[in-house]
């Protein structure tokens, strides 16, 4: 769904998910401002196969409700799709929370890469705990938002997480989803080789880590409440690699290993949350 | 009202020849690849073909490295460009 040659960072792990629309049947994007956006393509080109709506950040899901009705009265065979960064959700989640509510009929993916990149890496409230941002210029303070299970809370028919380290897993999800009807929801971690300040050809290998170290947990809802096959084992403690190689990223290069025991507790605390639904 | 205008085309390299961002080069050593696919999955680009063994466009590829890192032949070698 996504054309070579498009203005993506290299090693993007937003292209990355992109290319795998490909699962889903006659995607329309509705995408609002982001890294997203500047992927995509300045007017007069695009770098994508497929309808796309470039939106400002709060009418995301107002837009991509009216699309779906109104495509769903002329019978057009269309998956409305709302494409996010995670500053979008954080900015638009007003709008994102009323459409899950009305369970109307889009497919949400928010492509998560901790920070609002594409206006210079400033904390978003997925940021990780203790990352360095430019308006965290000491390590993050605040609590990270878990936007996955906030949305399962809406009681919507399905959420997942997902990850560019676990393609098959990423790509099965979104042609799952795809197939359904009402909304949707998937949460992909895309960890960003410059935003987070690691070498371009490790975006795969960040990614495995977070999940290896269980810092970024996969699982999926359609009813019920799974872990997902890659994150399985991670629910065992005794099994996950050690968090500091994954926490070895230039945003974290400032932490102690007291910050490090601190994370590893909140680490603890979000599998103890999730897995009490499951 | 025509809408023409104002509508964006699909267009390969919307961005130009991205190839010239490149750095390194991956090269695929071809007796090395299994025709896995792996790379092809995780290239961000979408620039690697597989038919029995890889094949990479480097007008459009980046050299990001991706490729040489989830390969688990050890097939490609990022070469210095010129
Ligand atoms: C209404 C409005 N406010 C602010 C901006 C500036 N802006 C552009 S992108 C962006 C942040 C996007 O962050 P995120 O959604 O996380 O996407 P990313 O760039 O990280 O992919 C902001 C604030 C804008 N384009 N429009
Ligand atoms: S800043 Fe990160 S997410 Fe944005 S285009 Fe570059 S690599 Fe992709
Ligand atoms: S990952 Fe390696 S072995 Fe597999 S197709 Fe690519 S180059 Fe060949
Ligand atoms: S270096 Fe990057 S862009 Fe080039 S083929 Fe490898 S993964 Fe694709």
């Amino acid at each position: 769904m996504i054309l070579p040659g498009n203005a993506s960072c290299q090693g993007c792990p937003i292209a990355m998910a992109m290319r795998c629309l490909d699962e889903i049947e006659n995607p329309v994007l509705v995408i609002p401002a982001g890294c997203s956006t500047v992927i995509a393509g300045l007017h007069p080109k695009s770098a994508m196969k497929c309808p796309v709506v470039h939106v400002p950040f709060a009418s995301t899901h107002s837009v991509a409700c009216g699309l779906s009705e109104a495509y769903r009265k002329l019978g057009v065979d269309a998956t409305i799709v709302a494409w996010m960064g995670d500053g979008a959700a954080d900015i638009g989640f007003a709008t994102l929370s009323a459409s899950a509510t009305r369970k109307d009929d889009i497919l949400t993916v928010v492509v998560d890469n901790e920070a609002y990149m594409n206006t210079g890496t400033q904390a978003s409230l997925s940021t990780f705990w203790k990352a360095k941002t430019t308006t965290s210029p000491t390590g993050k303070t605040e609590e990270k938002r878990n936007l996955a299970l906030v949305m399962l809370a809406h009681k919507v028919d399905y959420v997942a997480t997902a990850s560019v380290g676990y393609i098959r897993d990423l790509r099965r999800k979104f042609r799952t989803a795809g197939k359904k009807d009402g909304f949707r929801f998937i949460h992909v971690h895309t960890p960003c080789p410059p935003g987070w300040r690691f070498p371009s050809e490790k975006t795969v290998e960040v990614a495995r880590k977070a999940v290896m170290s269980g810092a970024w947990i996969l699982w999926e809802y359609d009813g019920k409440l799974r872990i997902s096959p890659p994150s399985e084992k991670y629910a065992d403690k005794s099994k996950r690699i050690p968090l500091k190689e994954y926490l070895n990223q230039g945003r974290f290069a400032h932490l102690s290993d007291e910050d490090v025991k601190e994370i590893e507790r909140k680490i603890d605390e979000e599998w103890d949350l999730l897995l009490k639904f499951s | 009202m025509r809408l023409d205008p104002i509508l964006s085309k699909a267009t390969v390299g919307s961005a130009g020849e991205t190839g010239s961002w490149r750095n390194f080069r991956p090269v695929v050593e071809a007796e090395k690849c299994s025709g896995c696919k792996e790379c092809f999955y995780y290239c961000p680009e979408g620039v690697i073909e597989v038919k029995g063994v890889a094949r990479i466009d480097y007008r459009f590829c980046k050299g990001c490295g991706v490729c040489r890192e989830v390969c688990r032949q050890k097939a490609i070698v990022m070469v210095q460009e010129e």
